[in-house]
This record gives C-alpha cells, sequence and structure tokens, in this order.
C-alpha cells in the first residue's frame, strides 16, 4: 500500500491505494466519483478521461500513485454545483444533442473542454482531429462537433 | 396511394417538437446509474477463466492454488454447479427440426469457441478475482476447429470438421420462402431461365463480413439474493426477456425475480441476449447467499459479447434488357457460431423479407442455410438481417445498372413501387402501408448535387486524376416495429410481439408513465413524454417516463427492432386514451353534465357548446380525494394498455454517397452524404437527426472498417480496439440529413421506426461508391471492409481485393518487451 | 482489467534508478509516461515485480539548446515537444510527428524518451529520429554513454539500452530551415500507422540540397531510406524526380503483413508516402 494525497474536483484527499491501482478505479471505487468510467483496457476509448494538473487524460491509463499532489477534476467537478451552473460545454452537449446512451460522454465532454482550452475557436476539421481519442457509438459524432462548435461560439473563447 | 404530409402535425404542439432531452442532466454531470457503479455491502466479485481454445476437451481443472489465493472466497467450475446453473436459450428455433446444441453457461466437459467460460473465481474485489484466475490450472485436449463458415457448411459426419460432434452435422436448419408456392408471384427459377435466353442475369456471391456491436458501456451484472426477491441488475436491452428466461430455466418462480436494466450504455443487438455471464451471477449469488457482480473487460466484451452479420450471400437476379427485374433468388450461407443464441437463427429470417426491397419483382426465392462453427455465437446487430439484405439488392441493383450502362437512379426507378400502388402486397407477402420513393429520391437528389457530382467524376476519369469520385446509390425499405405476435408465432418465434404501457394520473397533477419498452440511449423519457402531454395536453414537464424494471413496469418485451416508438409509443398513446375515457363520466358528474356531452381538448374536459369544464388533472385529483364520484366506477382514472401491432411499418429512404478514392494508395474518403429517409411523423427531430447519424456511422463502419477476424485456430485477432476498428470523429464527416413524410396508417400517430434506417441503408451507399469510383478499371466489387489495401489490389488486379488482409495477425503495439527498457510511450 | 501486484519505486534522481535497477534486475519495469506499458500491465502480458516511475525526475524534462543540437529530455511529454519552439525551429520532423502521434491525451502523458524506449516499430518517433541522426544517451552504473540513431533501434521492442540502464535524453542535430513532413497512412485515427514516412528536406531554390528519409511499420525497427536520399541529393524538387528516387524506398525492407495490409502492400505504400512527403518537405 502507498499512501497518497490529492485534490479530486477540488476536494483534498488522502489514501492507502495498492500501487498497481488505476486512477479511475480509485476515483470510481475508494472515491465513488462513478461518473467517469472504463470503456476499454488499451486505452482507445477515452471514456475515462479526466484533467489531470490543467490537461486532458486517460485515467486507465494513469496509476493512482502517479497522482500524487496532483490535482484532477472529473465531470463531476466540471459544473459548479450539482444542477445548475453548468460548464458552457456540458450545456452544448445538451443543446446540441450530443449525447444518447451518454456512457462516452464525461470523456467526450472533458476532452472538449481540453480542446476548447487550448483552441478557443476551432475548424471542424480541428474539432474532429481533438477528439480523435474518444470512441462514441451512438451519435456518428455529428453533434458531438456541433456541440463542440456550439461550446466555442457560446463562449465566445472566454471560458 | 401515399401522399406526402408535411410534418409537424397541426395543433399539436409537443409533436414535432425539439424537445431537449430529460435524460441528459445526470448523463452530461456524470450522476448515472452504470450497473458497475452498483457497490452492495459485503458484494463479491467474479473473474472469468475462458478457455483459449476453438474447441477442446477439458481434460482436468485444477483450482487449488485459485482458491488458496488472497481473498477468494471460492472457485467454481461447470462439473461444480451442474444443473444449478440452468441454461440458455434459443427463442426462435426457424424450422421444427431445427439443430440446436445444448448451452450450458459454463460446460464441464466440452469448450466450443475460445472465450467460452470453464472456471470461475469468486472473490472479495475484482482484482483478487482476477489475480486468482491465473492461478487456476485447466488442461485441454484439443480438438480440429470448424472456423470457415463454408467449409463447416460442406462439412458432416464422414469429412470435414464439426463443431459439435455429437451432432454429427454443422447444419442447424433450412429456411426457404419461394413465391410461386407462396402464392405471391412466380417461379424464380423459370424466371432465371428465361433471362439466360432474352435478357439478363446477374450473378453475384457477397460476403457479410462479422461484426461486433461493441457497445461503448461494457456489460455488467450484479445480483442481490438478499431480499424478498433476487434483484439481478444487468446492461441489458431485455430486462422483461431476462427475467422470463431466468425463471423458465433456473426453476426460480418469476415472481421472485425482479430485473432491473438501470442507465444501459447503448446496445445496437448487442445487449438483446442472455448470457452465460448472467446465469452464472445469478447462480453463484444464490448459491452463496451473497450480492455478486461481474464486469467485462473490452477485451473479453469483444471476444464473447454476440457477434452480428456474418453470412455469405449467393444472388441470382433476372431481367429483362430494358432493366425490368423478373426475379431474384437468394440463397444464404449464415454463420451462427458455436450456439443457437436467443434469436441468432431468426436473423437471416428477418432479411427473408427484404431482399425484394422498394421493388416490384414478379419472382422471388429465399434459400438460408444457418451453420454451427467453433466461434463467438451470433445475433442481432443494429439491423439484424434487413442491412445484409438491403446491401445485397441495393449492390444488385447498381450491378445490373452497369450492365445496362444506365444511370443507378434510372434502373430503381423503374422497377420501384410508385406511391400510387400502395398499399402495395410484396412479393416476400409483405403488406406496405404507405411509402413514396420518388419524394425521397428527388429531394436526395436536389440537396446532393447529383448531375454535377456526376460531372466531376467525368472530369476526373477523363483526366486520369489519381483522386477517383464515386457515387453510391441506396434507395432502402426496411420492416421495423417488430412485430404482430400472430406473425412471429407463424415463424415459430418463442414469444409475441406485443407492448404495454401505463399511464398513472397522481393526485398532484403529475403523471407517471410505465412503458414496457426499455431504452438505452434512445431517448425514451423524452419522446415518451412528449406523446402523453400531448395526447392529455399536460405540461411535457410533468410527465415522468419509468421504465427498465421489471417491478415498475411489470408487463413488456424490451426495446429491439425499432420498435419502441412505433409499438411502445401506441400502447402508450391507447392507455392515455384510456385514460381520457374514464376520465369523462367522473368529469360530467362533477360538472352536472350527460357524458354524451363532455368532449376533450387539450387537457380539459369540457360540456359541449358551454365555457364549463375541468382539467384531467383536478379529475385525478378528484378521484383521489375520491368524496364525490359517480355510483358503479372505480374512483381511477389510471390505465393501461397492451398492444399487438397489426404489421411492420416500413420506413424507407434514399441515401447518397459521393466517396473519394486515392487511386495510390487505396484510401477511401467520403466526401458527402445526403439522406432523405421517410419515417412517417416525427415525435421529436433532434432525437430522429441523432438516430441517423449514428446509425450511419454503424453501416458506414461495416463498409470501410469493422470485421471480426478468427485466425485458423479459432481465435479472434481483432480483439481490441486497437484491431478491432471503430471510427473516431476524425474520421467521419457531418452528413446532410432531412425527410420526407408520408405518415404510417398502421398507428394512431404515423409514425415510422427509426433507429436502424441509417445502418441499413448506409453500407451498400459507401460500397456502391466505393465501386463506382474504380469501375472503370475493371473492377464490379470490393470486399468488405474496403480497407485500403483491398482498394488498390482491386485496382491493380480488377478483383474485389478480397484475398487481401485479414490474414495473418494483429500488429503487436502492447507485446512486453524483455528488460528493462519498453518504458512507456 | 487490473494489472498483477506490483512495488512501485518513485526515485527522485538518476542515480536512484540505477540503483533500483541494478538492485532489482529483470523484476524491475521502468514506467515513464505509461501509455504503453499501463494498457500491457492492465491486460497482464507483463508482470513485473518493481515498476520504477521516472515521473518525480525532474531533470528528465525539458527542451534545451546545447549549440549544434537541441536536447530533450527523455520524460518530457509529447504535447511539451509538439510545442516548444526550439523543436519546431531545429527539428520541425519531431514538431510534425508528434502533431499526430496518439491523440490528445495520450500526448499530455505520454512522453519523448519512453515512446523512443519501448521501440515500437509502428511508433511515430522512431522514423524522425533516425532520419535526424539522434543521439542517445543512455546512464548506467559505469556512467552516460552516447548511442547513435543508426544503433539504437535493435529489433522489436530492443533497444541499445542495456539491462542496468536508462535513457536520460535525446540529442538531435540542428536541422535549422529544413522542410520536415511526416506522412502517416491509417484506416482510422486512432490507429498506429500502417506505413509512416518522415522526411525532411533542405531545398536550395528549386533542388534538393540534402534530404533525410526515416520509415515507420517497415521492418522490426524504423529504417532509414538511404538509397532514397542519396537519389534525391541534387535533384530538383519537382514529382518526376522525386518519383524516381521515393520508387527505391522498399528497397531491403521487409515489412509486416498484419489485418492492415501486406508486405507488398506496405512497400507500395512506402513508395508512394515517400514521394508526397518528400514533395511536401521540400516545399513543392
Amino acid at each position: 500500500m502507498a499512501r497518497i494525497n490529492l485534490t479530486v474536483d477540488g476536494a483534498s484527499v488522502s489514501d492507502d491505494v495498492e500501487p498497481r491501482m488505476l486512477l479511475v478505479q480509485y476515483l470510481r471505487e475508494k472515491l465513488g466519483k462513478t461518473g467517469t468510467v472504463i470503456g476499454c483496457d488499451t486505452s482507445n476509448c477515452g471514456a475515462c478521461t479526466v484533467h489531470l494538473d490543467g490537461t486532458s487524460v486517460k485515467s486507465c491509463n494513469v496509476l493512482a500513485v502517479q497522482a500524487e499532489g496532483c490535482e484532477v477534476t472529473t465531470i463531476e467537478g466540471l459544473a459548479d454545483t450539482v444542477d445548475t451552473d453548468l460548464h458552457q460545454v456540458q450545456e452544448s452537449f445538451r443543446e446540441c444533442h450530443g449525447l444518447q446512451c451518454g456512457f462516452c460522454t464525461p470523456g467526450m465532454i472533458m476532452q472538449s473542454v481540453d480542446l476548447l482550452k487550448e483552441n478557443p475557436h476551432p475548424s471542424e476539421e480541428e474539432i474532429r482531429l481533438g477528439l480523435e481519442g474518444n470512441l462514441c457509438r451512438c451519435t456518428g459524432y455529428h453533434n458531438i462537433v456541433k456541440a463542440v462548435q456550439h461550446a466555442a461560439t457560446a463562449a465566445g473563447g472566454a471560458r | 396511394m401515399t401522399t406526402l404530409q408535411d410534418p409537424p402535425v397541426e395543433s399539436s404542439p409537443e409533436i414535432g417538437r425539439e424537445r431537449r432531452r430529460k435524460e441528459d442532466q445526470r448523463l452530461i454531470t456524470g450522476r448515472t446509474r452504470w450497473t458497475d457503479n452498483i457497490v452492495l455491502p459485503g458484494m463479491l466479485h467474479l473473474a472469468m477463466v475462458r478457455s483459449p481454445f476453438a474447441h477442446a476437451r477439458i481434460t482436468s481443472i485444477d483450482t487449488t492454488e485459485a482458491k488458496a489465493s488472497r481473498n477468494v472466497v471460492t472457485v467454481l467450475t461447470g462439473a461444480d454447479l451442474g444443473e444449478s446453473q440452468g441454461t440458455l436459450i434459443n427463442a426462435w428455433a426457424i424450422t421444427t427440426d431445427q439443430v440446436t446444441p445444448a448451452h450450458p453457461p459454463m460446460p464441464s466437459d466440452r469448450v466450443s469457441f475460445a472465450g467460452e467460460i470453464v472456471a470461475v473465481v469468486v472473490a472479495r474485489t475484482a482484482a483478487e478475482a482476477r489475480d486468482a484466475a491465473e492461478l487456476v490450472d485447466v488442461e485441454y485436449d484439443e480438438l480440429p476447429a470448424a472456423i470457415d463458415l463454408k467449409a463447416a457448411a460442406a462439412a458432416d459426419s464422414t469429412s470435414g470438421v464439426l463443431a459439435h460432434p455429437d451432432l454429427g452435422t454443422n447444419k442447424s436448419a433450412f429456411w426457404k420462402f419461394d413465391s410461386a408456392e407462396a402464392g405471391t408471384g412466380g417461379d424464380v427459377d423459370a424466371a432465371i431461365e428465361k433471362a439466360r435466353g432474352d435478357g439478363i442475369v446477374i450473378e453475384r456471391e457477397y460476403r457479410q463480413q462479422r461484426l461486433i456491436p461493441a457497445f461503448m458501456e461494457p456489460r455488467s451484472t450484479v445480483v442481490d439474493p438478499t431480499g424478498e426477491q433476487i434483484t439481478m441488475w444487468s446492461a441489458t436491452q431485455i430486462p422483461h426477456i431476462l427475467r422470463f428466461a431466468l425463471a423458465a430455466t433456473t426453476g426460480v418462480p418469476e415472481s421472485k425475480i425482479r430485473v432491473i436494466a438501470p442507465d444501459v450504455g447503448g446496445g445496437f443487438g448487442g445487449k438483446l441476449q442472455t448470457t452465460p455471464e448472467e446465469w452464472l451471477t445469478f447462480c453463484i449469488a444464490n448459491r452463496l447467499g451473497k450480492p455478486v457482480k461481474y464486469t467485462e473487460t473490452r477485451s473479453e466484451s469483444l471476444m464473447v459479447a454476440h457477434h452480428g452479420r456474418d453470412q455469405w450471400q449467393k444472388l441470382t437476379m433476372s431481367a429483362e434488357k430494358d432493366g425490368t427485374v423478373t426475379g431474384l433468388k437468394v440463397e444464404l450461407l449464415a454463420d451462427l457460431g458455436s450456439h443457437v443464441s436467443l434469436v441468432g437463427g431468426g436473423v437471416p429470417v428477418l432479411g427473408a423479407f427484404m431482399f425484394n426491397a422498394i421493388y416490384k419483382f414478379p419472382a422471388y426465392q429465399f434459400n438460408c442455410q444457418t451453420v454451427l462453427t467453433n466461434k463467438t455465437w451470433t445475433d442481432a446487430y443494429r439491423g439484424a438481417g434487413r442491412p445484409e439484405a438491403t446491401f445485397a439488392i441495393e449492390r444488385l441493383m447498381t450491378e445490373l445498372a452497369a450492365e445496362l450502362d444506365v444511370d443507378p437512379i434510372e434502373i430503381r426507378r423503374k422497377n420501384w413501387i410508385t406511391h400510387e400502388e400502395f398499399p402495395f402486397m410484396s412479393v416476400a407477402g409483405l403488406e406496405y402501408d404507405t411509402g413514396n420513393y420518388e419524394a425521397a429520391t428527388d429531394k436526395a437528389l436536389e440537396m446532393f448535387g447529383y448531375d454535377d457530382l456526376r460531372a466531376e467524376q467525368q472530369r476526373r476519369r477523363e483526366s486520369g486524376d489519381p483522386i477517383q469520385l464515386g457515387i453510391g446509390v441506396s434507395t432502402f425499405t426496411e420492416m421495423c416495429g417488430l412485430a404482430p405476435s400472430r406473425v412471429l408465432g407463424q415463424l415459430n418465434y418463442g414469444a409475441g410481439g406485443w407492448e404495454h404501457a401505463a399511464v398513472r394520473m397522481l393526485a398532484t397533477g403529475k403523471v407517471e408513465v410505465v412503458t414496457g419498452a426499455s431504452a438505452h440511449g434512445q431517448g425514451h423519457e423524452t419522446a415518451f413524454s412528449q406523446i402523453v402531454a400531448d395526447r392529455l395536453g399536460v405540461p411535457f414537464e410533468d410527465v415522468e417516463v419509468l421504465h427498465g424494471d421489471t417491478q415498475t413496469s411489470p408487463r413488456g418485451l424490451d426495446t429491439y427492432g425499432s420498435r419502441s416508438l412505433v409499438v411502445g409509443g401506441e400502447a402508450l398513446v391507447r392507455a392515455a386514451d384510456k385514460v381520457i375515457e374514464k376520465a369523462k363520466p367522473i368529469a360530467a358528474h362533477l360538472l352536472e353534465a350527460s357524458v354524451d356531452d363532455i368532449e376533450f381538448a387539450e387537457g380539459r374536459l369540457s360540456v359541449r357548446g358551454t365555457d364549463q369544464g375541468v382539467a384531467i388533472t383536478e379529475v385525478a385529483a378528484a378521484v383521489f380525494a375520491a368524496h364525490d364520484y359517480p355510483e358503479g366506477i372505480e374512483p381511477s382514472i389510471d390505465s393501461e394498455a397492451t398492444y399487438d401491432p397489426v404489421n411492420f411499418n416500413y420506413p424507407h429512404g434514399t441515401h447518397l454517397c459521393a466517396m473519394e478514392v486515392d487511386t495510390e494508395t487505396g484510401g477511401v474518403k467520403i466526401r458527402k452524404y445526403v439522406c432523405v429517409d421517410d419515417i412517417g411523423t416525427i415525435i421529436n427531430p433532434m432525437i430522429v437527426a441523432g438516430q441517423v447519424h449514428g446509425g450511419l456511422v454503424q453501416g458506414i463502419a461495416q463498409a470501410l472498417w469493422e470485421e471480426a477476424v478468427y485466425d485458423d485456430a479459432g481465435t479472434l485477432v481483432s480483439g481490441s480496439f486497437v484491431d478491432y476498428l471503430l471510427p473516431t470523429a476524425a474520421d467521419t464527416l457531418s452528413f446532410d440529413v432531412d425527410h420526407t413524410s408520408s405518415p404510417s396508417t398502421t398507428n394512431t400517430l404515423g409514425t415510422k421506426g427509426v433507429g436502424e434506417a441509417g445502418t441499413i441503408a448506409s453500407t451498400p451507399a459507401v460500397v456502391n461508391a466505393v465501386v463506382d469510383a474504380i469501375r472503370h478499371f475493371g473492377v464490379d466489387d470490393v470486399t468488405m471492409p474496403c480497407t485500403p489495401e483491398r482498394v488498390w489490389k482491386a485496382i491493380h488486379s480488377r478483383g474485389a481485393g478480397g484475398e487481401a488482409a485479414t490474414e495473418g495477425a494483429a500488429a503487436p503495439h502492447f507485446d512486453a518487451a524483455e528488460g528493462t527498457e519498453g518504458a512507456g510511450a | 482489467m487490473i494489472p498483477a501486484e506490483f512495488d512501485y519505486l518513485a526515485p527522485t534522481s538518476v542515480e536512484e534508478v540505477i540503483a533500483a535497477l541494478a538492485e532489482h534486475g529483470d523484476d524491475a519495469k521502468i514506467l515513464a509516461g505509461g501509455q504503453s506499458l499501463l494498457p500491457v500491465l492492465r491486460m497482464r502480458l507483463n508482470a513485473p515485480e518493481v515498476v520504477i516511475d521516472l515521473g518525480r525526475i525532474e531533470a528528465l524534462r525539458g527542451v534545451r539548446d546545447d549549440g549544434d543540437a537541441i536536447v530533450i529530455g527523455a520524460m518530457t511529454p509529447h504535447s511539451v515537444v509538439g510545442g516548444d519552439p526550439l523543436v519546431a525551429e531545429h527539428a520541425l520532423l519531431i514538431t510534425k510527428a508528434v502533431e499526430h502521434l496518439a491523440d490528445a491525451q495520450v500526448r499530455h502523458r505520454g512522453t519523448f524518451g519512453g515512446a523512443l524506449a519501448h521501440a515500437d516499430p509502428a511508433g511515430d518517433l522512431g522514423a524522425p529520429a533516425l532520419a535526424l541522426g539522434a543521439q542517445f544517451v543512455i546512464a548506467g552504473a559505469g556512467g552516460t554513454r552516447t548511442v547513435e540513431a543508426d544503433d539504437f533501434f535493435v529489433d522489436l521492442f530492443e533497444t541499445a539500452i542495456e539491462d542496468g540502464e536508462v535513457l536520460t535524453e535525446v540529442r538531435i542535430p540542428k536541422h535549422t530551415g529544413w522542410g520536415a513532413r511526416y506522412e502517416k497512412f491509417v484506416r482510422v485515427a486512432h490507429q498506429w500507422p500502417i506505413v509512416a514516412i518522415a522526411a525532411t528536406v533542405r531545398a536550395e531554390g528549386g533542388t534538393i540540397a540534402e534530404a533525410r528519409v526515416g520509415m515507420t511499420n517497415m521492418g522490426s525497427t524504423p529504417l532509414r531510406a538511404r538509397a532514397v536520399e542519396a537519389a534525391l541529393t541534387g535533384q530538383p524538387a519537382t514529382e518526376d524526380a522525386v518519383r524516381a528516387a521515393a520508387a527505391q524506398a522498399a528497397d531491403g525492407a521487409n515489412p509486416p503483413s498484419d489485418l492492415n495490409g501486406d508486405a507488398d502492400y506496405r512497400r507500395h505504400l512506402a513508395t508512394v508516402l515517400t514521394r508526397r512527403a518528400v514533395l511536401s518537405a521540400a516545399g513543392a
């Protein structure tokens, strides 16, 4: 067991974990942050995407012990409150029907937030390339791309 | 005759409205209820030990070391569980003499596909269960495996390899439809013979490659036996069928089983199954008296969750020299895999009625042989039988056009049913209620800029441009809304096709709607709320839709076959109408009027010709108090309805694909995709568009990217997302989607199914486009998936490029390097 | 799936890493960014007893100017390398190759040295490193040594890094002003390349003064297309001239056959992609 101390969605947490525990398992099993999900075992699908010290990572491809001292933001920490003050990208995914079953959605939204942070005014092609690490089986990506465009426009690149 | 209708329907504020989805709030904030999220006190975890061999006798299983591993509760084998594990069922024996292998969840003597479970570890954590699973020592005596479909079909007890030697054959069932015998058309062999003399005969063989549904949420099951009932949560499309089958095969009374499908992350037919994992979790939880969870990994999911398609299609079409088709003969081989799964044998039969598609063929014959092999069993995948049929006919019509050197649109116009001819009895014996193929096609051609693209194609050909342009056409129809129960009975299906709904009028003015359909991404909560809000004249926000739990929704037949709206939605309409009828005498009593004078509109029951009336929600409150209501009736306006459809319904559409083919590399890129679908009345255009987009990409993916590949030993080579290629956003494009509307006449709202349309239509559109781009190189087919290698080889060998690729191993990117230098990338 | 159990070490200096390697030998595995290692561990294709995480060693991160070369620390994430102005100015081919390496999340986490040390012949960095004549600085118990790119890649997943050693940094000779193109051919975006060509060209007017060409996934290691380079030297940057030179790209290569294409198809692809990459790199 190794002791880790980190910040998750704004709260300081401290736990003893097995070194083999993946960050996504830590989030789900230790912290109950089941909003972040596991979709594959080869890091292709991106459903587990969270922000680690401000940039997107696949939390199935990071050990919990590697997150020692880091700041983690999950889909559950993106909105300011639970039901209101959603992040613009969350609003845009709803507005543009950028989700169906919703399983890939946490990862899609977290990656879209990262994408817009690095490029507030992306072209359609830049959006599509920026999401190449996230698989969706329901939407055909059409409305996901629209949602990111919507968020970029709505935010005016500010958020 | 079918006439077009302009949506949305008049005076219906909710029908046709782009309501944002009720489901989304929790999904976009991560407050979801996936089965794998569930944690119960004392819950134990399972890990499966799976056979690495496609076909082998189990000679011994040593669990000693595994049982001694840390925090292991027990390790169980097929011999340990015996009959207590129950059995998996085939609900659709397509013939009375179908050969159906026994299907124990965990066999004790012989495995018949790679990935079959041979032992189960139960431990306190999933990691510890996996640790111990590595320690289970299984010895096998490997047997020859039947892998290739054609070889398996040709084998018998004297030669070749049998998937189940004790059965003496690999042939499971032979199913035939002949229009001359059925009285729905002429003799196809005579038509072909005649065409060989004075017409044209097109003969082709197409491969429907094996696909994996690859829903994003891996399957998961939790069973809690600690309450009065045994509760199973499962990532399933079919909680009701699952409950029935568990009861029917384990001996546990149905009334003691509650099945819940919480948030379910996609299905596409892949979760239309009863699985060994569910049966074992159920059995072991009951045996131990503790809650038990099993969640599969993606690798397991790709390997053992049922696959789809996998057919060889031999097709013979006869036509007159002017392009009028005179007959179509279909001979299918369908790969069942190792077992006849829940409805697996019936999937090709669902296609039997659709090879004739939108056309007026005078003679038709369909022959299908289902075949057992030592591969993962197959079953429904989005479209289930109909994509295969549509692919075949839309490829054939295009080939006929090419043979006659006419435009592929023109050959279709010549043969399709015109809108004046509806209702139309098809040569396969179905009555198409409505359709307008001309209107959808005209609209699609205009949106596509068909003539301009044809001109560009010509320029590129003439200049020898390395980038060639192809145009693919697909004018499809499908039968959906499964299904009229009597028809299912005639087909020997093991259940009905009705759906059930209940509407509960709460005293506070809110409305609870219970549906037997079970959503997994479709947006039922939103669309059904719209229907009920519209029907009862109550606010959309006041309607709550309950589903996916056999306790709240005790009657239902779940979600597949584009049935939720057209069958489940109609049940809802009828239940709502019953509410209104029940409310009328109470309203009359409250208003001191005659019930004959009560009329209902926009949520109010009024006395005809006066301004007196009560809201239906007020009637609900009145019967809750029950202080003042008429004698002789019950104090409730809650209502239920079970609706059994009288017919399928028949959405159709015209899909056009412009494809750029890089002739130097064989690389393909879709430049433009237009589709105009006629799905009748649209409840929520936003949700419909989403269904179309997603369906399109799944169909395009069959054409271009996806294939489940086995090696000769029966190991799934494309066993991870590294090798089973799902497209990303970067590989796809934005679509031009529009609609025409000829409302169905078989349900109140005029709706038709939409869930499978995009998938069914797009695959042939894309392959037709690829072939069209390179036809001038002498190419008349490219085997799916149309990989760059196949396309390139087709150009350079004038073949289908079919022998290329798919041989050999997956690339070993995750092979473990020895030593210490293999640090992570 | 969950990795088998292991002990975890997070040294803060290279010396500690070498000491740990000496102590644990074959039982230890180095964790850099983990983007290939963790899937291996999760699928239990490998089960080391000890994992040595380089993530706490700040000295291994960053890009610096070192006269006639730039130096990239082994633990520098791809996203940092891809956005680094020094790299873009002096080794544009690296910038181009990193741009579409894996996906954004993997680029945030995966490291330059980790990817090279993993030595997947389909990895995107080997061919550019070869083409640019990179030098690999490897630390061991006996101090550090430098290995030339031509000697670094030994076989499939095998490099010149010996037991007990660790890759610390990669020196890339400056190719200031050279044009560059990484021509990557995939079926879907999240794939490893079926074949990719890394080309960098110093053009003078319309003439190719010098060219360097590396090939991804054309054998058990990244390869350098020396015959193509020689044939290009002094040629005009025209379609025909480059086509003729590129025709030799696959000479002597022994590419794999897999689900995405057989060896012959890969040989053909190499010639097409080489022509395209060189023409683009030459600004033609």
